[in-house]
């Protein structure tokens, strides 16, 4: 048996990718739940399963879809070597990614209906006062949201946080590369150093925790007010 | 992320030799060594796909093989300096008698680990040699595929299967496992551990290096200890 103990590199690591993950989701998906709350426009319901399909996808078989896009011989892979030169496949890019689609449901749906709840007549009103749709966005539309919003970010990275099934196939289980909390432990179980995985397996419940308590305040405090 | 000089894919069951050989290395004035250990069918399928390996070393010759074709081997560096046997485990507190491959056939043995067979070598090899001798069809339905041969190792740890193959080597690290039976070299599949550059390596010149010290006396010595038979 061996000894508990905690991966720090392996805790920051995943910290990082998840981070950087949300982050360039953020306005994707952002943009994609305003344009699910606000517009009708044909193919609407398409693109709604289409953003939702992640979420009940065996996660390998969504890891399957991103290896054959992000290797050597998918698109996405030969358009980063050529223009870039760089390997996405195997990579902490892949892992990414990965975290990324994964993640995408998630920040989508709940800030979707964040921005749902905003009242369009406050809208309405701050455009007859000559505001932009820029303005109306960044002064009304967001604020009122924010909380959802914030929400929203933080179920994506707890997602990410804990993503397994895409990531080990797309991005492999790479030492100090690619291995992340999830992978680790797999890791650890198979080649029977359960010290190690108890350690990481504390973390995760720890980092769970926290994330899904704070949203769970933030959802609720937006529905109180 | 701190920048790794020197980075292996090599086989799971080379796990224990490489990290000892990897510390001498260092203390000789080599660069640092950073693995990523895994079955050599997993690892090629990584490399083919474009992961960031400097040196491959692989369990069987059909994945380095796998690589050559795909173009991937540097030429003239494919070299297989190493061999080893297959051995049948069991649980250390298990007082099963298995002395032959016919007793994995029988009752005693509900569940038996090995890597998966179609792919990583050690199952491909366990494969070989019990259908030579006649039981594979009686051992396929109570056969747990694990993912490499360390896997089927903790596998035989735990106590969740009855008996478990792998390497000899990889049961001479374990104080949780007893041997049952070995498949003697002459009577097993023949095993055998090509070493290459990986066509492409980001750091081809400290690879190279870490290769040709590989086959060196110092190297072989570990080897050697851990249980490997090394060719001359």
């Amino acid at each position: 048996m061996s000894e508990l103990a905690v991966d720090l590199p392996v805790v920051w690591f995943t910290l990082r990718v998840a981070a950087l993950a949300v982050l360039l989701l953020a306005p994707i998906g952002l943009a994609l739940a305003l344009l699910l709350a606000r517009r009708r426009f044909p193919g609407k319901a398409l693109l709604e399963t289409l953003v939702s399909l992640p979420l009940v996808l065996p996660p390998v078989a969504t890891g399957l879809l991103l290896l054959k896009f992000l290797g050597r011989r998918g698109p996405g892979g030969r358009a980063a070597r050529a223009l870039f030169g760089m390997d996405l496949a195997f990579t902490w890019k892949a892992v990414v990614v990965a975290m990324m689609v994964m993640s995408l449901p998630l920040l989508v749906r709940t800030a979707r209906v964040a921005f749902e709840e905003v009242n369009p007549r406050l809208e309405a009103v701050a455009r007859t006062l000559g505001a932009s749709e820029a303005r109306v966005l960044s002064t009304v539309t967001l604020p009122l949201a924010s909380r959802g919003i914030a929400a929203g970010l933080l179920l994506a990275f707890a997602r990410a946080l804990g993503e397994f099934g895409a990531t080990i196939l797309v991005a492999g289980n790479i030492p100090g590369r690619t291995t992340t909390i999830a992978t680790a432990i797999y890791n650890d179980v198979q080649t029977g150093a359960d010290g190690r995985a108890y350690g990481l397996l504390a973390v995760s419940a720890v980092l769970a925790f926290g994330a899904i308590f704070l949203s769970e305040v933030w959802l609720k405090r937006r529905t109180n007010a | 992320m701190k920048e790794i000089l020197v980075l292996v894919f090599a086989a799971a069951s080379l796990t224990d030799a490489l990290k000892e050989i990897a510390v001498s290395w260092k203390i000789a004035g080599g660069e640092r060594i950073a693995f990523n250990f895994a079955s050599s069918s997993t690892l090629a399928l990584q490399i083919r796909e474009g992961a960031p390996a400097d040196l491959f070393l692989s369990a069987d010759e059909a994945q380095m093989d796998v690589l050559e074709k795909a173009g991937l081997v540097a030429p003239g560096t494919r070299r297989s300096v190493l061999s080893n046997t297959l051995v049948v485990v069991v649980p250390h507190d298990n007082s099963l008698e298995i002395a032959s491959p016919k007793d994995l056939a029988g009752k005693g043995v509900a569940r038996l680990a090995l890597a998966e067979p179609t792919s990583v070598p050690a199952g491909v090899y366990s494969k070989k040699f019990f259908e030579r001798v006649g039981i594979w069809d009686a051992l396929a339905p109570k056969v747990v595929p694990t993912e490499n041969v360390r896997a089927t190792l903790a596998a035989v740890e735990s106590g969740n299967v009855d008996a478990g193959i792998v390497y000899r080597t990889d049961a001479a690290i374990s104080k949780r496992v007893r041997i049952a039976f070995e498949i003697p070299a002459a009577q097993g599949p023949a095993i055998s551990y090509p070493f290459a550059l990986v066509k492409g390596a980001p750091r081809e010149k400290e690879a190279r290096a870490f290769l040709a010290y590989l086959g060196s006396p110092a190297a072989r010595v570990v080897f050697v200890r851990y249980g490997f038979l090394v060719k001359d």
